[in-house]
């Protein structure tokens, strides 16, 4: 009751702050900064956030509020539109949406994907800001039994996810999601800070590989080529079929869907620590364990589609409360955002809570009126935006190439972005191409760092806690959270192998000829020795653990595979080839022809520095590959080139120099 | 309470004015100073950055845009090689370095990774901080006046972000006294060794100032956290004293004098000393370019000074800063020294205690 007497009037207060003309009008500017960063795979809403910030400084708290809350809000919504019409995960808020987003695409429903997408995201971003009204007066002690214990079985519910993306053979996931887990595992450890599969004569890679690069490597550069091969549009020339009106309808059916992955959404986003990234992988495997038809994901199920964005958006609402009520940043974003709330003069933490109930509840509530307005305008421009996959994909095809790179180029800066960007994408390309689980990698990768360092340190408090006495251990290791918590993930990885057989994720491939699948697993298998070896090298146990005891099972599994492949016959589902029938079976062109288009835009930039190389592979690419007039090729290129130096300019960054770059002083954007 | 701060800065940022004023020619109308630090856009690096930026815009001769630039990467050292890199007439003004404790550490290590100097940066600006070690009530109850030969039988765990980090100042320290503090490593900011402590996972941590005011004040004032020390701030002189934000709080100096088994002299000391004046009163610094002419340098001290003068400066600074000194000028030419000039001896026992136990080396 105490509760509800301080919280009506701050919320009424919050509500008549919001409510300004001028409020409204920061807020709609926000939402559309949002929106237009957020489309840029790779960049959100740090990127975002950081071009608002220097202008923070001595605005007015409300309105400063509005423009930052409206920009982070959107962000989750308007990424959608690369994973669902690129098949680019826009962040890794949206890679699930990938999976089944962009076979709707192609099936030629992108609006319907689209619609589904907002109208998800807005209920999710409702959902969240409700919940986040009651819950953020009550959410300390919720925080506060979140402990590492807690946190390891929630990353382990998220691998067992693992298991329903395996596809049809499980063990081939098991793998994958092990290799994940051990490119997570490059660099220097959490812990001790060894080096792992790293050398300090190259510091790239000290750092370990980036999500971003991992997300576009594995997912978009394997389309983009897949589909510039076929030389045809995304929707493959069909009719747009179902409009946008439909994906409401699509949500709406799916309401109680959608409320559940709202709830998993605030549930996960609320601890801090986890960070968004698994909250979308959870709702889909839950999406897909809940539903009784299993037979179109992967291929198209709006489902598929609901699911992850009903999460993500609500994850932001659940994201405020640990970065409000502890000043402990949720995700990167959050941790911009508390930056800027210092800069209006708001101190993130108990107090705010305390002293500024008020300003607290401004934000919970500007983030839902922001989902409104950025879905309702994400939903009206879905329709038009929806037309782009009719557009001929090889003249899409260099400007994606051209976003993927810069957005690649803005995790580190280096051209060994780049590299890693190529060499990721091969990986993706060879991993689709013989029918190994993608997501099972990705979540692999994504969940790597989580899953090392809290077991790490559960297990050296749980030691700590043992050495007090076996009660005040287990009370640690066996709190009933975990206890669900791990209870769950039993069950989902038992649903999840009994149904991930009739449930190839990425539609069906045919097997072929043995020698080229084979070489694939002796490649991986040779990758996974080698890291297994590494770590055997390292001193600290602490930091050679994990990645020998993933290596270890990784092993297993390939030489079990390798066993199967010796005994199976030519058509066995091991074999699995997309080069011998299909889509990619019958394309155009060949593999590497088109893949070194790509290529050559690499070592052009790492010569010419990108924008120079950007123009000739631009220019020829137009001339040559698509045929086009050199008049057409030209104007196209200068306005790939405009468009990329705008973005580039209005958030203040570089792009990548080349070796001329070191001989002579070039003005931006040459430099 | 921190009257005394506001009092130090407006004295020096005087004396600087007083000698810096000789009629300056650096010019930056309708140009972009780039503030580039070796950081991603969430750490404190980038909230110190992004707070000065606005301020020195205004206060440059000809207002130029200030903005903020990251380049991460390498435990900070990428950005820093990259700006010995740089000769101050590629920019000629526009470009400006912060850099931190974490690019200091590796520097003082001879991290393999490092190729900068700082002796061949001109600094402009020189950030202080300080940091507060706490524990549980019913520890602190064990603590004997400043006497903490009471502490050394209890076991302590605690959220640690590595030690070869800034956490290495109160590792060592709590080692010198006597205590038995098992570090959790790799947490990944000071804010989840916070939460640790408060799930009851830990019990034992430190806060730097801004952090301890904000979110550990309210713990303590409801009983669930006790301060024990502070690490102390440096006086004109170079000696370790009270922190002038927390006047009531011991500093780590009183606690070691006061508790038998630790010594205020010797080898363990100095290097503790050394460590932790490159991590608190010198952690962060503003730098120009190597080749920096006098004007250039001069042009920026005034507008540091200029900022740091503003009489709503105290105010606004209290929040993202905390109530740390900022010095320009001759202060922070010798804060530069004492933060990154450290004797071989001090180098070599931290590098062996790092390696005796906790087995890190840095090859």
């Amino acid at each position: 009751m105490d509760t509800l007497v301080t919280a009506l009037p701050a919320l009424q207060e919050a509500f008549a702050l919001i409510l300004q003309p001028a409020q409204i009008m920061y807020l709609v500017l926000g939402v559309l900064l949002g929106l237009s960063v957020g489309v840029f795979p790779g960049l959100g809403g740090i990127a975002g956030l950081s071009l608002v910030l220097p202008f923070m400084f001595g605005m007015d708290p409300v309105s400063g509020l509005a423009l930052m809350v409206g920009l982070v809000a959107v962000v989750p919504t308007s990424d959608t539109f690369a994973s669902v019409l690129m098949g680019i995960p826009g962040s890794s808020a949206s890679q699930a949406t990938v999976l089944d987003g962009f076979p709707m695409a192609r099936k030629g429903e992108a609006a319907r994907a689209l619609a589904a997408a907002f109208a998800s995201s807005l209920f999710g971003g409702l959902f969240g800001a409700t919940v986040l009204t009651g819950l953020i007066l009550v959410a300390r002690p919720l925080v506060l039994a979140f402990g590492t214990p807690e946190m390891l079985a929630i990353t382990l519910l998220g691998l067992s996810m693992v298991a329903i993306l395996a596809g049809t053979l499980p063990l081939k996931g098991v793998a994958a999601a092990c290799l994940g887990l051990l490119v997570g595992t490059i660099g220097e450890a959490g812990a001790g800070g060894s080096l792992r599969m790293a050398t300090y004569d190259i510091p790239y890679l000290t750092d370990g590989i980036k999500l971003v690069i991992v997300g576009l490597g594995i997912f978009a550069v394997p389309e983009i080529i897949s589909l510039l091969r076929q030389d045809q549009s995304i929707a493959r020339g069909s009719q747009l079929g179902a409009g946008w009106a439909q994906g409401v309808r699509d949500w709406f059916e799916n309401r109680w869907l959608s409320v559940r992955c709202a709830v998993i959404g605030v549930v996960v986003g609320v601890i801090p620590g986890l960070g968004g990234s698994v909250v979308d992988w959870i709702a889909y495997g839950h999406t897909v364990q809940t539903a009784k038809d299993k037979s179109g994901f992967g291929k198209g199920d709006v489902r598929g589609v609901v699911g992850p964005e009903s999460s993500n958006n609500a994850k932001e609402g659940g994201g405020l409360v640990p970065t409000l009520i502890f000043g402990i940043p949720g995700s990167g974003s959050m941790a911009i955002f508390i930056g800027g709330l210092g800069l209006l003069g708001f101190n993130a933490g108990p107090q705010m809570i305390q002293n500024d109930l008020d300003v607290t509840y401004t934000v919970v509530w500007s983030l839902a009126l922001a989902n409104v307005v950025g879905a309702g305008l994400c939903i009206a421009l879905s329709g038009p935006i929806s037309r782009l996959t009719t557009i001929r994909f090889t003249l899409l095809a260099p400007f994606l190439f051209m976003m993927i790179s810069f957005a690649a180029f803005q995790s580190r800066q280096s051209l060994g972005d780049l590299v890693t960007l190529f060499a990721i994408g091969l990986l993706g390309i060879f991993l689709r191409r013989f029918d190994w689980s993608r997501p099972a990698f990705l979540i692999g990768f994504v969940l790597s760092s989580q899953a090392e360092n809290f077991s790490n340190n559960a297990h050296q408090i749980a030691t700590f806690k043992f050495r007090k006495g076996m009660d005040v251990g287990l009370e640690y290791v066996a709190s009933p959270i975990v206890i669900g918590i791990v209870v769950l993930t039993i069950i989902s990885v038992v649903l999840g192998l009994r149904h991930s057989k009739q449930m190839p994720t990425e539609g069906p491939v045919v097997s072929g000829k043995k020698r080229a699948p084979v070489i694939f697993l002796l490649l991986m298998l040779a990758y996974t020795v080698t890291a297994w070896i590494n770590a055997a090298l390292i001193d600290l146990t602490s930091d050679k653990i994990f990645p020998l005891t993933v290596g270890t099972v990784g092993i297993i599994a390939l030489v079990l595979l390798l066993i199967r492949m010796m005994r199976a016959p030519e058509d066995d589902p091991i074999f699995a080839d997309r080069e011998t029938a299909g889509d990619d079976g019958d394309a155009a062109h060949g593999l590497w022809a088109t893949l070194s288009w790509f290529g050559a835009l690499l070592v052009l930039s790492s010569l010419l520095g990108f924008i120079l190389a950007l123009m000739l592979f631009l220019i020829t690419f137009f001339r040559i590959r698509a045929g086009l007039s050199w008049a057409r090729s030209a104007l196209l290129t200068a306005a790939g080139i405009a468009g990329m130096c705008f973005v580039a300019s209005t958030l203040n960054r570089d792009f990548p120099p080349g070796l001329l770059q070191e001989f002579i002083d070039m003005p931006w954007p040459f430099k | 309470m921190n009257t005394k701060n506001t009092a130090l800065a407006a004295s020096v940022a005087l004396a600087c004015s007083l000698t810096g004023s000789a009629a300056l020619s650096l010019d930056l109308t309708g140009k972009t100073v780039d503030f580039v630090i070796p950081f991603s856009e969430t750490g404190g690096s980038a909230r110190w950055a992004n707070f000065y930026a606005p301020l020195l815009s205004e206060a440059l001769p000809g207002n130029p845009t200030v903005v903020v630039k990251y380049m991460p990467g390498a435990g900070s050292t990428k950005g820093a090689n990259w700006f010995q890199s740089q000769d101050y007439s590629d920019s000629e003004g526009t470009l400006i370095f912060g850099s931190s404790g974490s690019t200091q550490f590796p520097y003082l290590l001879d991290d393999p990774r490092v190729k900068y100097e700082y002796g061949d940066w001109n600094v402009v600006l020189a950030s202080g901080t300080g940091g507060v070690a706490f524990l549980p009530p019913d520890l602190a109850g064990k603590m004997n006046g400043l006497d903490a030969t009471g502490l050394q039988d209890t076991d302590f765990i605690w959220g640690s972000q590595g030690a070869t980090r800034l956490d290495l100042v109160p590792l060592l320290g709590w080692e010198m006294l006597g205590m038995s503090v098992e570090p959790v490593f790799g947490i990944k900011g000071r804010g989840d060794g916070r939460l640790m402590f408060e799930r009851g996972e830990a019990n034992i941590d430190y806060q730097t100032s801004a952090a301890y005011l904000k979110s550990v004040v309210p713990l303590v004032e409801a009983g669930h956290a006790v301060p024990l020390m502070t690490w102390g701030a440096l006086d004109a002189d170079g000696n370790i004293v009270r922190d002038p934000t927390f006047p009531d709080i011991p500093t780590f100096k009183e606690i070691c004098e006061a508790t038998p088994s630790c010594e205020t002299s010797g080898d363990a000391w100095e290097a503790w000393k050394a460590f932790f004046i490159a991590g608190f009163p010198v952690q962060k610094m503003v730098f120009l370019p190597q080749g920096a002419d006098q004007d250039a340098i001069d042009t920026y001290t005034a507008a540091f000074n200029e900022v740091t003068a503003r009489a709503d400066f105290k105010e606004l600074s209290e929040n993202t800063l905390g109530v740390y000194p900022q010095m320009t000028g001759d202060t922070a030419q010798s804060m530069l020294k004492l933060g990154t000039e450290v004797p071989a001896e001090a180098k070599d026992f931290v590098k062996k205690w790092l390696l005796d136990t906790y087995g890190v080396s840095l090859k």
